[in-house]
């Protein structure tokens, strides 16, 4: 089959609404239009009944004993939020304690940070080299205020996968809420609140095939019940936790896409998996000194996640953009000009921070495209290196520590 | 981000990428920026002892490809200056140039640092080379 360009590589980003979901979708637009708060009229039950029935697909896929247990908000910045704020209001007198890691993403990060202005305290537990959390570290940061524990499931940039039920237990036996930025790994890898004892669990439909705009926050009814101080004060819909109008086409998409992926994981994952190897092979036996971040087992079947040396990310990404989207961990590509602090995080150099590259598979990801990309990956990297004034020092055994940098 | 045609075609095409040797006559080197920043450029000139002028330069860039895109710039206009004219090349003129956007202002600067670093070195061995004569 003939490559279709530019190939879409940057699947922890967003993913394609898959026509099956779209599908459903779509009568809910124009004929099905009701508002599923409307009790009283055919219209609003159709919407109702819609809504509960995505609220079992997705209760189903994350192993939530009660659909009434999934909150809809617009996304999974909106469910962290919720989730932090929400129980950082209602246990304030509890406690002012959070311990989170510090690898979340920038939601989770920067309403720790709001947090902490406003007179809370937060740990953010450290990971090791591949990126995972050790639970001993959560257990030791943990005070007498502490009232939740948040930790990311499966990291957006390195695909680490943590040890959720190792945290779920140690919550438990403390008697902390723990909550875990599932936004990466529902839908592509076994996720059991239930088996893994999540009280809160944020998640969004359009990293697994639904639309932007629609997500959801766990919120555990029982063992124990979860109180959530709300965030948008109004018609109380989502028992009195978030109000507004649902977005039910986005809501019954969500639920279609969480019953596919649920249906497809073990295939698809494996299969995710494979090409994702193949892709890792190829680049890491033709280029000298390109390291894998994160760990190598425990980690997304989708993701990878390379450091070139002496190449910096934003250029790779550059010399492929034409033809591939891919993503580069250095924010260089952002507005500010920091280097990745995940990848800083697992105790690289700097350097190597502003050189990482993810690449992220999707369902509709060939072995064709992933042979190309990689192919082309590798011929940017060594163009540029020919270009890099680090890697000629390098090549004439210069070690660039030494050397007495002047920064900017 | 979107690119100007013109750092696009820089990045594609740079001019003058490679290295003289650091201590041949007439050779000036800047090693400027920080591996940590994300932007190191290594530029050098190559000027005829006889007329001061820049005959020839070179460059090597690990950064974005608007630091790529400044410094090859800076390259090419080196080449056919004299060492006065090159000190009064500003980092506005690449920015305008190439129509930098703000956050990519850093790399204009750190090009037209290295221009002054080469020229800085230039100007050290050949007085050097000069006290060097006279003893």
């Amino acid at each position: 089959m003939a490559l279709k360009f530019p190939i879409f590589m940057d699947a922890q980003s967003t993913t394609p609404v898959d026509p099956r979901v779209l599908d459903v979708m779509l009568p809910y637009f124009t004929e099905r239009f009701g508002h599923p708060a409307s009790r009283n009229h055919s219209f609003g039950w159709e919407a109702e009944n819609a809504v509960d029935r995505a609220r079992e697909q997705i209760a189903s896929l994350i192993g939530a004993r009660d659909p009434k247990e999934i909150i809809f908000t617009s996304g999974g910045t909106e469910s962290i939020n919720l989730a932090l704020k929400g129980v950082a209001e209602m246990y304030r007198e509890k406690g002012n304690h959070i311990v989170t890691t510090a690898i979340e993403q920038r939601a989770g990060l920067d309403v720790c940070k709001r947090l902490e202005r406003q007179g809370f305290e937060v740990a953010y537990v450290p990971v090791g080299a591949d990126g995972l959390i050790d639970v001993d570290l959560i257990r030791r940061a943990i005070t007498d205020k502490t009232i939740l524990i948040s930790v990311m499931f499966a990291n957006n940039e390195i695909g680490t996968i943590q040890d959720i039920s190792s945290v779920g237990k140690l919550a438990k036996e403390k008697g902390i809420l723990f909550h875990t930025d599932a936004t990466q790994a529902v839908g592509k890898v076994p996720v059991n609140v239930e088996a893994m004892g999540v009280d809160l669990l944020s998640c969004t439909a359009h990293l697994i095939y639904g639309s932007k705009g629609v997500g959801a926050l766990y919120v555990r009814r029982k063992g124990p019940r979860v109180r959530l101080a709300p965030m948008i004060d109004g018609g109380g819909h989502e028992r009195g936790m978030r109000s507004g109008t649902l977005p039910v086409p986005l809501i019954v998409g969500f639920g279609r896409a969480s019953e596919i992926c649920r249906e497809v994981m073990p295939e698809e994952s494996a299969r995710l998996a494979k090409m994702r190897d193949r892709l890792q092979d190829a680049i890491l036996s033709s280029v000298d000194e390109a390291y894998l971040n994160g760990h190598p087992e425990r980690r997304l079947p989708h993701n990878l996640n390379i450091s070139f040396a002496y190449v910096e990310g934003e250029s790779v990404l550059m010399g492929l953009n034409k033809e591939s989207a891919l993503a580069s961990g250095s924010a260089c590509t952002s507005a500010t000009l920091e280097p990745s602090y995940v990848i800083a995080a697992l105790g690289a150099s700097t350097e190597l921070a502003h050189s990482s590259i993810r690449f992220s598979l999707h369902r509709f990801t060939t072995g064709e495209e992933v042979e190309y990309v990689g192919r082309r990956t590798i011929e940017v990297v060594q163009r540029l290196r020919e270009m890099s004034p680090l890697y000629e020092l390098a090549k004439e055994g210069v070690d660039i520590k030494s050397i007495h940098w002047k920064a900017e | 981000m979107a690119y100007s045609d013109k750092v696009i075609d820089h990045y594609n095409n740079p001019r003058n990428v490679g290295s003289f040797p650091k201590e041949t006559p007439g050779v000036g080197t800047g090693l400027v920026g920080a591996p940590e920043c994300g932007d190191v450029m290594k530029l050098q000139i190559k000027v005829n002892l006889d007329t001061g002028v820049i005959e020839d330069a070179k460059f090597k860039t690990f950064g974005c490809g608007s630091a790529i895109a400044s410094s090859s710039l800076a390259t090419e206009w080196l080449k056919g200056k004299t060492v006065d004219e090159a000190a009064k090349i500003k980092n506005t003129d690449i920015v305008n140039e190439l129509k930098l956007p703000p956050v990519k202002i850093h790399c204009s600067v750190l090009a037209e640092d290295a221009i002054k670093a080469a020229l800085t070195d230039y100007k050290e061995k050949s007085a050097a080379r000069v006290v060097g004569a006279a003893s």
